[in-house]
């Protein structure tokens, strides 16, 4: 006698979570599983010596204040029906693009970046309105594919080419799949995200966010299963049927939601995926822990865009484990915390791109060395991108972590740990099975929001209506 | 059932999904998108509920007659009397 809901969702990561929270608002029966034993997926924590870390979110983008009704963050709160404050929402310090020849501060005020704009690229501004403009006014979230790209609209708009590269270089690292250039409604949903709305975090980070969604669910109706695998999707003609977990146990489903991935369902439905769509993007992070805020250092910027070489490029490291020429410098410090709070320790992330397969073939012992190395080399692009340190941060170095694309694989199950998924995305959400959906990183929204927002809205297309 | 109770139910749920919302001064005739800040996914919310709560389908045609707190009225009302 197998088990029987309306709604089984693959996956307990954003947009799972979601997804099933508004099945469950509908009065369905839903079963979310979920292949590890934390709740999170791209964006979920860990535990280490005492330490809680994040993985994945550097900082909660689409920062809306309350009474901004058509923000994004403020649908999500709406639809999930979760009080803003159980997210512990906390804005930006300020942010900075920085490449050789120039540097851009921007804050959660759109109103900052413009200006940096003006002073800095005087012959752009009138340009730049105009991208802001357009963003602001083109329904990016509507599931279709229009098949335009970012960079020849900004071409269009923006006659200098480092200022071009300088805004995509955020947009690119917070949620491109493809290289270089990106789906010109994907770049409208990050550039409002990221520049005209801008970034937040709770003070325990990620899992606040998470628990909030698993408290909701819970109330809710919808049950969990954690450390459950999918072994199979049983599908029967166009139709799914039934998912076999890998503990040999059927449930049957009236339809499922999963967010796997692209190819990684397909494989999961028994289908001859070549995998020639899984995603060529994975990244190294490195973590390092401070007995002091990095602020002491002359440290002072939350976020941090840098390249150190033009053309920027945003790609695939070819013959090397990483790419240190470009990436993201985060420190979780530097937000508005707000009522006398602060993290206990300094903590400073640095994201690079990286080669999956390149880390794929090492040696074991090999493996850890590189890992090692790199872990050296990146904190020396800290020290030479950020502010000259006003003392040598090395003497305040308490701990340490890293992870590379096997690490990604490992917890997120992205094939080649393609942390934004495939190149292809599936904006309908549709597969070759009637009652079988994606939602998450390859249904095309990114990000924290956009996860939520894309479990959202599948779930409401094709369950709730 | 009246058609002001059909009309209270609307407004109790339009309370229940969107709590920051002021609906004590909602003008019957107007359309609840001119006077409340309510997207699509608000209706679908409004939908939703009145399944849940009371049994009543709304056909995705339908939707517009939900426009004003008037019209929900005029057209939910049979449906909750052809319930009863």
């Amino acid at each position: 006698m197998s088990q029987n809901y309306d709604v089984v969702v693959i996956g307990a990561g954003m947009s799972g979570l979601a997804a099933a929270i508004r099945v469950a608002l509908a009065g369905k029966s839903v079963l979310v599983v979920e292949k590890h034993d934390a709740p999170g997926g791209l964006n979920s924590f860990y535990r280490q010596e005492g330490r809680v870390f994040d993985v994945g979110l550097h900082a909660l983008t689409n920062y809306a204040e309350k009474g901004q009704k058509r923000a994004p963050l403020n649908k999500i709160f709406r639809q999930l029906r979760i009080p803003r404050e159980a997210f512990d929402l906390n804005p930006q310090v300020g942010s900075r693009i920085r490449f050789p020849e120039a540097s851009l501060r921007f804050t959660n005020d759109p109103a900052s970046l413009e200006s940096e704009i003006a002073a800095n690229f005087p012959d752009c501004l009138e340009g730049y309105r105009n991208v802001v403009r357009f963003v602001e006014e083109r329904d990016a979230t509507a599931l279709e594919d229009r098949g335009e790209m970012a960079g020849s609209f900004l071409a269009q708009h923006l006659p200098d080419p480092l200022l071009r590269e300088m805004l995509l270089c955020p947009i690119l690292y917070y949620g491109s799949a493809t290289e270089d250039d990106l789906d010109l409604d994907q770049f409208v949903i990050l550039f409002r995200s990221l520049f005209l709305e801008g970034f937040s975090r709770p003070v325990d980070g990620v899992r606040t966010i998470i628990r909030a969604l698993l408290k909701k669910l819970k109330e809710v109706g919808g049950d969990r299963r954690m450390n459950c695998g999918v072994a199979r999707i049983v599908t029967r003609d166009d139709r799914v049927e039934e998912i076999e977990l890998d503990s040999g146990e059927l449930i049957r489903a009236g339809s499922v939601l999963s967010s796997a991935g692209l190819v990684e369902t397909n494989r999961l439905c028994g289908l001859n995926d070549p995998g020639d769509r899984v995603g060529r993007l994975s990244f190294v992070e490195t973590i390092s822990v401070y007995k002091e805020n990095p602020g002491n250092f002359g440290w002072n910027d939350t976020i941090t865009f840098f390249s150190t070489r033009r053309p920027f490029r945003y790609r695939r490291p070819e013959d090397e484990l990483v790419d240190p020429g470009s990436g993201v410098i985060c420190i979780p410090n530097h937000y508005q915390y707000g009522g006398g709070r602060s993290l206990k320790e300094g903590l400073v992330r640095l994201t690079a791109l990286a080669n999956f397969d390149q880390w794929k073939a090492l040696p074991k012992e090999e493996y850890q060395e590189r890992k090692a190395d790199w872990f050296e080399r990146l904190q020396q692009v800290a020290r030479e991108v950020l502010p000259t340190p006003t003392k040598d941060p090395r003497q305040s170095l308490v701990a340490r972590d890293m992870f590379t694309p096997l690490t990604v694989e490992k917890y997120t199950s992205h094939l080649g740990g393609a942390v934004y998924g495939s190149s292809h995305k599936a904006k309908d959400g549709r597969t070759d099975f009637d009652n079988l959906y994606l939602c998450g990183t390859d249904q095309g929204f990114l990000g924290i929001v956009g996860a939520m927002l894309s479990g959202i809205s599948i779930a409401n297309r094709y369950v709730v209506a | 059932m009246t058609k002001e109770e059909v009309q209270k139910i609307v407004l109790d749920i339009i309370e229940e999904i969107a709590p920051d919302e002021d609906v004590s001064s909602i003008k019957p005739e107007v359309r609840l998108r001119d006077q409340l800040d309510l997207d699509s996914m608000d209706f679908l919310d409004i939908v939703m509920e009145l399944r849940k709560q009371h049994g009543i389908e709304v056909p995705e045609e339908d939707y517009p007659k939900l426009a004003s707190l008037e019209s929900c009225g005029e057209y939910l009302t049979p449906k909750f009397n052809a319930k009863a």
